[in-house]
């Protein structure tokens, strides 16, 4: 199939353009605040310049006093406690008396406009007793006494998971070679390009709308309707257009609260748009882990041990932290076959602002941890990087380490196709000096078998709506952040019924018209939305079939808008009408995703059991300079299995996306804090994220195993193909010098001290 | 979104009209691209309510001019010549290389077509701790420059040391370039290496009510040899970590007999390295490079008032001063 014919249909497989593209490249598209309502205000958030503090008093007399000041919103207000995990509600909207980081929300201001707000903020006093505030996760465990959030039941840990599968230590004391080494990752942040925003707004009958600009609105609106008292019923979360999330927007926040709570209080609509300082501080980003990682290989190159001591530094609140805690050990076994494997994560509360989920949640760093001890283990033996990963393939359906099934599995592929392209066998270990290739690999889930709360219902839904006209409307719960299931939902609908796609309605991530999604994490949505989706959609394609074939014959294909059978064919819109008379009603149909039974038999078993599981390999290319330690990762070579690439192009897109973030973070991305834990810099010049011109050329390869559970074969391309990037890159860097980078970023002081501490000899990796 | 504090924009049609502006309004600051100053308004650095823009100024102030002078040829660059223009102008291209390549990478593409040479010229001092919304400046505890009365880059400093961060200062101090000036009481031409002043607060001689309208660059710099060099995290945006500038005239028999060296984005002013005269008449060759690099490393002392590690920045600085002048003497 050319591309060009692929292009016009749309259906499975076809490059078919996204269907918001234009609207973000011409500006048409609609963001949360472009949103605007008569009679609308600006509400701007007081935050707390103590790291950790009792309050004792809030005064807004005089900030309401203030010409063109509205209304005022004190935590004492909306006091109930929530949190995206139903374990864990330990956020306040604003705090009533106790700040556990610096930006943490105090009061709100509702204005005329956002500089009014802003001026009656410095009006407003505040009393506090300064707290000793803890600002790692070393001093958080050093300091039991000192409760950073009251939700720890011990100490400040808020939550511990140690698993042990197999003899451990006896596979260590016989093992061939070993690494055991301390590694290091610096937190990071998402950086969406739009900042938080939400609309609130109440109608005559007290119903209660929010815009926001959120990736999970089905959560939102659950913990809406707890926090503000009121029936769920009479709350509609509605997702506007979103310019980027990457797990920065899938925790109800503070803003979401407060607009809802001052457009109750003053009758008129309310808008808070987050300042890029502010999206700094709602963060929910990347945590920073230490991990004291052992790899044992056997003679043969066998990985017959993984030992992973982590400490998780997570800032002042839980966000997914419980889930942090197991997907730092739970999700590293695979795409190779360990004997035996023990982890200890312990995560903390520190006086920072809170970390979350942030694109290949909690895995992104053990991997990092893990991918360069296996070459420091295989460079022992004489084993090159890319054969000791072959060597240890776990293979298809099998069961992992920790009692995860793998069903499909392309990684031999991925690395075959990384190792050609770079021509890895002429060329690694010989670049010369300052030049290297580096491998890894990795494994990612495509959605949980664990709701975030306990449920027995879909985790999604979908709905979809035929009318006469041969329009089809598909109402889906699902959040398009940026990734494209919008998009994709036009293409399942063109699969299944034949339809043009361009001729198809997607209502989305609205909670009174559309079914529950449980929002955009996890990598889930393609595949528990598309399987819904695809659901829905045969049911009406069986329907017009029956219809349809009263006038052309059985054997129906149905294609771009054309019901074709042995005795003719008709549009797709007469099927339509056909169909419609033959039911005597509208024609409708649902799908869903119903979770299923995943996972080890243990507690924590299914956290991090996925229906299906992707698998990506990259091989980086870097320069080294090394009089300056400067460096420059000019390639990255990345092979993704995503199962079935519905829409190449998306997922090429993803696996670009990916591949940028992951060396990102490798070369300059840090959430630095000062002594008072005062975030350094919180703005995007400060905080460096790399330009297009520091971004490698990308070679995104798609790799096509066929689950046999995803939807048309799929898995997942939005977060896995992150994960191999930053030890591709170190183990890169040791080719063209021979250094092992263990800490992240890696900053080029940070490379030439390892330069200058080289013993003579060391210069560069021997080639295997 | 960060608001602007509550300003009078006047939009002044000529050089007299601005300046009688700038002298009658108090505390009123020049608006040249905004590039700096909005941000730094939004930022509540300053204390004003009037904004003399320039824009209406274009055709005064916005010329590429060879011309002879008193002094032999020059080459003029008025003050509202864009960072973008100064980039590409032919005239720069040829006779001040490294003026345009200093331009080709200050900020980023949107910015260098707003941002103007005067702008540049006079671009604030910056800090990581100045720089920064009020809250944030707030819980940090305020500092000399602005608020407060400590300075959280030197303790105990009596003098705010933010950072000269413009990229066009070394070139141009290293090509012997003047200013002019023009003032409620006239006109007056200020050489670059006496414009800069040791104090963040305020670093340059200019009044409050004086205006910088063009930048002078005496033409025996078309036959200097010359190079700049930027160090910075990100290959755009970003502002300095170092930036240096070498200019240098040599003999056909590969001596030197002319020589400026300037490293900036280290404390308040951008200095020329002192005491260079004993160099002239040696062969401008490794040697060469290599001692500037050791002058340089000696006279040099980065601060933490640049977000990127100053013992780094102090320890590579030889080797970016060696590779400067090395190119400088190859072009
Ligand atoms: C993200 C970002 C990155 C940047 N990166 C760089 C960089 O890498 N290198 C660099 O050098 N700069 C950088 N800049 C700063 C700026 O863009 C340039 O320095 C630009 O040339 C400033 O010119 P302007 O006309 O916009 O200045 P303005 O903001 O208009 O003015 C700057 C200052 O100079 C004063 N002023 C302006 N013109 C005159 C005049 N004719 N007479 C007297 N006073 C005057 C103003 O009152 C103000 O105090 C960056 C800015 C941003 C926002
Ligand atoms: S150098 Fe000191 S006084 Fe000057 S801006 Fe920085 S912290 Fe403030």
């Amino acid at each position: 199939m050319s591309r060009s014919s692929h292009h016009e249909r749309g259906d499975i497989g076809a490059r078919f353009p996204k269907v918001d593209g234009a609207g973000k490249a011409d500006g048409s598209g609609v963001y949360t605040d472009d949103l605007a309502f008569p009679r609308m205000l600006h509400a701007k958030l007081l935050r707390s310049p103590h790291a950790h503090a009792r309050i004792l008093n809030i005064d807004v007399s005089a900030a309401e006093r203030l010409p063109g000041v509205i209304a005022t919103l004190v935590g004492a207000e909306m006091p109930a406690k929530y949190g995206v995990i139903p374990w864990t509600h330990d956020e306040q909207a604003l705090a009533t008396d106790h700040v556990r980081f610096i930006g943490d929300e105090v009061a709100c201001v509702a204005a005329l406009d956002e500089r009014t707000a802003e001026e009656a903020l410095r009006l407003i006093r505040v009393d506090y007793e300064p707290l000793p505030a803890l600002l790692s996760a070393e001093e958080a465990l050093a300091h039991p006494e000192i409760k950073v959030n009251e939700k720890a039941k011990v100490g400040n840990i808020t939550k511990e998971v140690k698993l042990e599968f197999g003899p451990v230590d006896e596979a260590i004391a016989t093992a061939a070679a070993i690494t055991r080494e301390r590694y290091q990752y610096a937190g990071s942040t998402h950086a969406p390009i739009e900042p938080h925003c939400a609309v609130a707004r109440v109608d005559g009958d007290g119903n209660l709308t929010v815009w926001s600009s959120t990736q999970i609105p089905h959560y939102v609106h659950r913990e809406l309707a707890r926090v503000l008292g009121l029936p769920p019923a009479r709350v509609r979360v509605i997702q506007p257009l979103l310019g980027g999330a990457f797990g920065g927007k899938s925790d109800p926040f503070s803003l979401e609260f407060c607009v809802a709570k001052l457009a109750l209080k003053t009758g008129r609509p309310v808008k808070i748009l987050f300042t890029r300082e502010e999206v700094f501080y709602a963060h929910r980003g990347r945590h920073p882990m230490a991990m004291d990682v052992t790899v044992a290989l056997d003679a043969g190159g066998r990985i017959s041990a993984v030992d992973n001591k982590i400490l998780i530094d997570g800032g002042a609140y839980a966000s997914f932290g419980l889930v942090t805690a197991y997907y730092a050990g739970q999700l590293l076994t695979g795409p190779y076959r360990f004997g035996t494997y023990r982890f200890d994560s312990k995560r903390m509360y520190t006086n920072k602002p809170p970390c979350g989920p942030k694109r290949g949640h909690g895995s992104v760093q053990p991997r990092f941890a893990f991918e360069v001890a296996l070459d420091e283990a295989a460079e022992k033996l004489g084993i090159d990087p890319i054969e000791v990963r072959r060597r240890n393939f776990i293979g298809e359906d099998v069961e992992t380490v920790n009692g995860q099934r793998i069903t499909s599995n392309g990684f031999l592929k991925c690395l075959e196709l990384v190792e050609q392209a770079s021509g890895w066998k002429e060329r690694h270990g010989k670049l010369g000096p300052g030049r290297g290739l580096g491998v890894a690999g990795s494994m990612y889930i495509s959605g949980t078998a664990y709701p975030v709360y306990p449920n027995e219902m879909p985790q999604s839904g979908v709905l979809v709506k035929l009318d006469r006209s041969g329009r089809v409307a598909v109402f889906s719960g699902a959040s398009d952040i940026g990734q494209g299931v919008n998009t994709l939902l036009c293409q399942i609908a063109a699969e299944e019924l034949g339809c043009d796609p361009r001729e198809v309605t997607v209502v989305a991530a609205d909670t009174d018209l559309t079914p529950v999604d449980m929002g955009a994490y996890s990598s889930r949505v393609t595949f528990m939305n598309g399987l819904a989706a695809r659901e829905a959609c045969e049911k009406l394609a069986r329907k017009l079939k029956a219809a349809a074939s009263v006038r052309v014959g059985d054997e129906i294909e149905l294609e771009l808008g054309t019901v074709r059978g042995p005795r003719g064919s008709i549009s797709f819109a007469e099927a339509c009408q056909l169909a419609e008379a033959a039911e005597g009603a509208p024609l409708s149909a649902t799908g869903g995703y119903r979770t299923q039974k995943l996972g080890g038999n243990y507690r924590g078993g299914t956290i991090g059991a996925s229906p299906a599981y992707s698998f990506t390999a990259h091989v980086a290319e870097v320069e080294v300079d090394e009089e300056t330690g400067i460096w420059k990762v000019t390639r990255i070579w990345a092979a993704h299995d995503c199962g079935k690439a519905l829409n190449p192009t998306l997922v090429e897109g993803q696996i670009e996306g990916s591949v940028y973030m992951g060396a990102a973070e490798a070369q300059m991305e840090e959430m630095v804090y000062g002594k008072q834990g005062l975030l350094f810099g919180p703005s995007l010049l400060d905080y460096k994220i790399p330009t297009s011109l520091d971004t490698p050329l990308i070679d995104a390869l798609i790799v096509e195993s066929h689950d046999p559970n995803g939807p048309y074969g799929a898995k997942e391309a939005g977060e896995g193909p992150l994960h191999p990037a930053i030890p591709a890159i170190a183990n890169a860097i040791h080719d063209a010098c021979g250094i092992r980078l263990r800490e992240l970023p890696f900053y080029p002081q940070r490379v030439l001290q390892l330069l200058q501490a080289r013993v003579p000899g060391q210069e560069r990796r021997t080639a295997c | 979104m960060l608001t602007l504090p509550r300003l009078q924009l006047h939009r002044p049609g000529s050089v007299r009209e601005a300046v009688e502006l700038l002298a009658s309004k108090p505390n009123a600051r020049v608006l040249a691209g905004g590039t700096d100053i909005v941000p730094n308004l939004k930022h509540g650095i300053y204390e004003t309510e009037h904004l003399i823009a320039l824009r209406g100024l274009s055709s005064e102030l916005r010329y590429v001019r060879r011309d002879g002078g008193r002094d032999g040829d020059s080459i003029r660059l008025g003050a509202l010549c864009t960072i973008d223009q100064l980039s590409k102008d032919p005239d720069v291209l040829q006779s001040l290389p490294a003026l345009a390549d200093a331009c080709r990478q200050i900020a980023g593409p949107q910015l260098r077509k707003m941002g103007t040479l005067g702008g540049n010229l006079c671009l604030d001092t910056r800090c990581v701790y100045i720089n920064q919304s009020y809250f944030w400046r707030s819980a940090l505890g305020f500092c000399l420059k602005k608020d407060g009365t400590a300075c959280h880059v030197v303790a105990q400093g009596l003098r705010c040391v933010a950072a000269a961060s413009n990229d066009t200062a070394p070139v141009l101090l290293a090509l012997g370039a003047s200013v002019r000036i023009v003032g409620p009481r006239g006109e007056r031409v200020v050489p670059l290496a006496d414009f800069y002043l040791h104090d963040g607060i305020h670093n340059t001689v200019l009044e409050p009510d004086e205006l910088l309208v063009e930048a002078a660059v005496p033409l025996p710099a078309a036959r200097l040899k010359q190079a700049f060099f930027k160090l910075r995290t990100r290959a755009a945006i970003d502002y300095s970590a170092i930036n240096l500038a070498v200019a240098l005239a040599v003999s056909p028999a590969g001596l030197v007999t002319a020589l400026r060296l300037c490293v900036s984005a280290l404390a308040a002013r951008p200095a020329l390295i002192n005491r260079l005269q004993d160099l002239v008449g040696q062969p401008a060759d490794l040697h060469l490079a290599e001692e500037l690099g050791r002058r340089a490393q000696k006279q040099c002392k980065p601060l933490t008032n640049i977000g990127v590690d100053p013992a780094y920045r102090r320890e590579i600085l030889p080797v970016l001063v060696r590779r400067t002048v090395l190119r400088a003497i190859a072009s």
